[in-house]
């Protein structure tokens, strides 16, 4: 860890502004290299509370003066008022309501709909992936940034030749998550494996990280009979129990108030483990998002909800989506703690699901994670995205805002990664992704029963009958039916 | 006086002097051990008591559950299994029904309440997109079978738009998953603990007016009733009636009168709509040769419209007269003018007449 710190940091300085002229979708965000004001890792001692549990001394995140704790008494805890006082004339005067004591004012004041600065965005790697000097962050080990470098350009061509394949008709649909491969990678790699990841649509990257393969990955998009979900959904629709990876479904934001309850669970038990949900920017609109953000701070559940705000949903830019300044500020709404980080940034979203991943652990609550990218691809193969944005966008954030890029001038600057290397990883995915969509396409697609079962956990007469009644018209009309499905 | 007069024309028997028990209880041989006199809302605490009791991974949350909840069928839990396992939720029906899934997703036994059926639309969504479709579209890797929602539904008398729905039918169009209907107090009990226990997720109705109405004896001990057997609760062999729910006293009260004029009534509680037992009907159809069905629903699009159809499809040369519906209005539930939406004693009685005359 040596050369690159004595870069003067006002050089540094000066190169970022440069470079954040293009700021994220929404407008330019200032970028907080040292996350000075905010939740820093490593900052002093363990600190205990009243009750004994480790807290930080920032104390001004404890925002839970007004929270009630369900395990506790509900009356207000007296001590954390002085947190809140002004420092004008108010401070005697108070006024108890249910929800608490509040002091009040005879000065009407709105506060502002939004704050005179957005809510800096955390980042460690400047845009060619120099260390930032100065910075908070948590060190990861040569075998854990090459296996992330390694899954990220799997991730990318995987994407590319899945998508390819759609485009030959060959898979029915595909949706990438280029532009955003460090967010699934870096997420996945600072969780542990029993922590239970419900995603959105857009982060395979998870399921590559903890194993999943290539075959598997083709396996579902070919709906043959080795695919786990036999055949029932639409390509990118995997799941995983083993790898503790929940079935996608295409309604979004479901999955945000599922997550509180599974969290609830892990609680119940004990378990050393969170759960991370996944949302896009257009998925916090929905009612699902307020449900299940409440929830799991009601109930003081481990979950780190996670978004990734990449400026569009379809064709719906951020700025016709919310008003609010993205998606961080609306953790404090709940009471959730949050954070704003470049999810281009391998090396800073690793940091921030690491400490998000601890605090919802150890203290037994959720946590918001918002980070600013940006959807390179279409949003999938049934969208053509330069019919609603300009084509000189995309190709932008493709070439001098590449997540991929960035992070490997950083393993390679530090020796850890050689062209070589590179060459060689690309050729080989390259290779056994083409074998394994060949496999795919030729394995069978699973049997007619599979259509019948499942449904419930055993078929009622219904579907019996059903099913009889089927199969006497299929041998009757065989042509109406696809011949790779066995009867 | 008025109150009696409100049960009497409910039950279709003008002024009541007493109340009787429900006479459709059969208290058989289950009730082996102690069987106490208790009203519905009661029989539903000693279900989730005993939920609870048997399964330490099972939880019951909702709206206002804590205390014991509005209609008390929640009652003593929280006190007796600890604010971690009984506990309220904030007011979000979505919520509710999204993180039931995720605890029964886990392989807890989920026990949400929806405090007025009125009010599950919000959760549609999760129930329909989610819960009902969790195991088969993960390729029964994962599963929320462990989710029972329960939720009052029906006329109270004066419930107007929004706490006398009835909305089962938009359920029992659902694969995936169940819908069940008690119709008494000792019914309730067995049924519900079967729902909970049942491998699949379940949405329970619970008739709102026989909450405190309906008095029966129901054992003390833990039962269970199965899911999917509809009940012939009165042999006949005229016509069939088939129904669900607080509206088999009003069928019942339709049989006895008709019974005065000849006519032999056979009356069956479906109790399980999804998956339902076409069987058990169609039997008693191939019997009687009539079937009459009525539910408090609009008629349009009405569950009664799936077991004429299914009906007429089985039994279509046995038929001596059309499949009749006594139903409700295609209205929103009206206040004052409820009396003439609800499907009486006297509509149901008229159109057993009709139909056994057709």
């Amino acid at each position: 860890m040596a050369n690159w710190l004595r870069i003067s940091s006002r050089t540094v300085a000066n190169h970022i502004k440069k470079r954040m002229n293009k700021g994220f979708m929404g407008g330019a965000v200032h970028v907080n290299q040292s996350s000075g004001l905010w939740w820093g890792l490593n900052r002093g001692g363990p600190v205990s509370d009243r009750n004994g549990r480790h807290i930080d001394p920032l104390a001004w995140n404890r925002a839970t003066f007004l929270c009630v704790q369900r395990f506790k008494s509900t009356l207000a805890e007296k001590q954390h008022d002085s947190f809140l006082s002004s420092d004008s004339d108010d401070d005697n005067q108070s006024v108890d309501f249910p929800g608490g004591k509040v002091s009040y004012t005879s000065e009407m004041s709105f506060i502002s709909e939004s704050s005179q600065t957005r809510v800096p965005c955390y980042r460690v790697l400047d845009d060619d992936g120099d260390l930032i000097s100065d910075c908070d962050f948590q060190q990861v080990s040569k075998e854990v940034a090459v296996k992330m470098y390694s899954n990220m350009v799997t991730l990318q061509i995987m994407d590319n030749i899945f998508y390819e394949a759609q485009r030959q008709g060959r898979i029915s649909f595909y949706l990438t998550s280029a532009g955003e491969e460090a967010i699934s990678i870096a997420s996945a790699a600072a969780l542990s494996e029993q922590d239970i990841i419900l995603p959105q649509y857009r982060e395979p990257g998870i399921l590559l990280w903890r194993g999943f393969t290539l075959q598997e990955f083709a396996d579902q998009c070919f709906g043959n009979k080795a695919d786990y979900g036999k055949g029932r959904q639409m390509p990118i629709h995997y799941g995983s129990k083993k790898h503790n990876f929940f079935t996608i479904s295409s309604p979004i934001a479901t999955q945000l108030p599922q997550a509180a309850g599974i969290a609830y669970s892990l609680k119940m038990d004990n378990k050393k483990a969170c759960v991370v949900s996944y949302i896009g920017d257009g998925g916090t609109s929905e009612g699902d998002f307020h449900a299940g953000l409440n929830f799991a701070a009601v109930m003081e559940a481990p979950v780190i909800f996670f978004c990734r705000n990449n400026g569009w949903a379809i064709s719906t830019n951020v700025s016709e989506q919310f008003r609010s300044d993205g998606i961080v500020v609306k953790g404090r709404a709940y009471g959730i703690r949050s954070i704003r980080v470049d999810g281009n940034d391998a090396l800073a979203v690793y940091s921030a699901v690491s400490a998000a991943r601890e605090m919802a652990i150890n203290e037994q609550r959720p946590i918001l994670i918002e980070a600013l990218t940006y959807r390179v691809g279409h949003h999938s193969t049934s969208d053509d995205s330069t019919k609603y944005r300009q084509l000189d966008e995309i190709v932008y954030w493709k070439k001098a805002r590449n997540p991929v890029n960035r992070f490997r001038n950083w393993v390679q600057s530090i020796g850890w990664w050689s062209e070589q290397q590179e060459t060689q990883l690309r050729n080989s995915v390259r290779k056994q992704l083409l074998e394994a969509i060949q496999v795919a396409e030729k394995t069978e697609k699973p049997p007619l029963s599979e259509l019948f079962t499942d449904v419930y956990d055993h078929p009622p007469s219904n579907l019996e009958e059903q099913e009889k009644h089927l199969r006497e018209t299929v041998t009757r009309h065989p042509k109406d039916y696809p011949s790779d499905i066995s009867v | 006086m008025g109150f009696r007069n409100i049960i009497g024309r409910r039950l279709g028997l003008g002024l009541v002097r007493r109340r009787k028990p429900f006479s459709t209880a059969t208290c058989d041989g289950d009730g082996n051990g102690n069987a106490k006199s208790i009203n519905l809302y009661s029989a539903i605490n000693q279900a989730l008591h005993i939920a609870l009791e048997t399964d330490n991974r099972a939880f019951v949350f909702g709206e206002d559950v804590s205390f014991g909840g509005v209609f008390r069928c929640t009652t003593g839990l929280a006190d007796r299994f600890g604010k971690a396992r009984v506990f309220n939720t904030p007011l979000c029906e979505q919520g509710i029904v999204g993180f039931g899934i995720g605890l029964a997703a886990m392989g807890n036994r989920a026990i949400a309440e929806i405090q007025f059926a009125d009010y599950i639309y919000p959760a549609f969504d999760q129930i329909v997109n989610e819960a009902a479709k969790f195991r088969y579209r993960s390729g029964n890797q994962f599963n929320c079978g462990g989710l029972t929602i329960r939720a009052p539904y029906g006329a109270v008398g004066h419930g107007g738009h929004y706490h006398s729905q009835s909305p089962e039918a938009f359920f029992c169009h659902v694969p995936g998953i169940k819908v069940v209907i008690p119709r008494s107090p000792r019914q309730a009990k067995g049924l519900l603990l079967s729902c909970i226990r049942d491998p699949n997720p379940v949405v329970f109705f619970e008739p709102k007016w026989l909450y405190r109405l309906a008095v029966e004896e129901v054992p003390e001990h833990d039962y269970m009733l199965p899911l999917s057997e509809a009940e012939v609760i009165r042999q006949g062999s005229d016509i069939t009636l088939v129904g669900w729910g607080a509206q088999l006293s009003v069928m019942e009260q339709a049989c006895n009168e008709a019974e005065k004029d000849g006519i032999s009534c056979e009356l069956i509680d479906l109790k399980t709509l999804l998956p339902w037992d076409k069987e058990t009907v169609e039997a008693s159809v191939r019997k009687t040769g009539r079937v009459l069905i009525s539910h408090e629903a609009p008629v349009t699009g009405g569950f009664g419209a799936e077991i004429s159809a299914s009906i007429v499809e089985r039994c279509f040369l046995r038929l001596e007269a059309p499949v009749a519906r006594v139903c409700g209005l295609d209205t929103p539930f009206p206040l004052v003018f409820e009396p003439f939406y609800m499907p009486t004693k006297n509509k149901i009685l008229d159109a057993i007449k009709a139909t056994v005359n057709y």
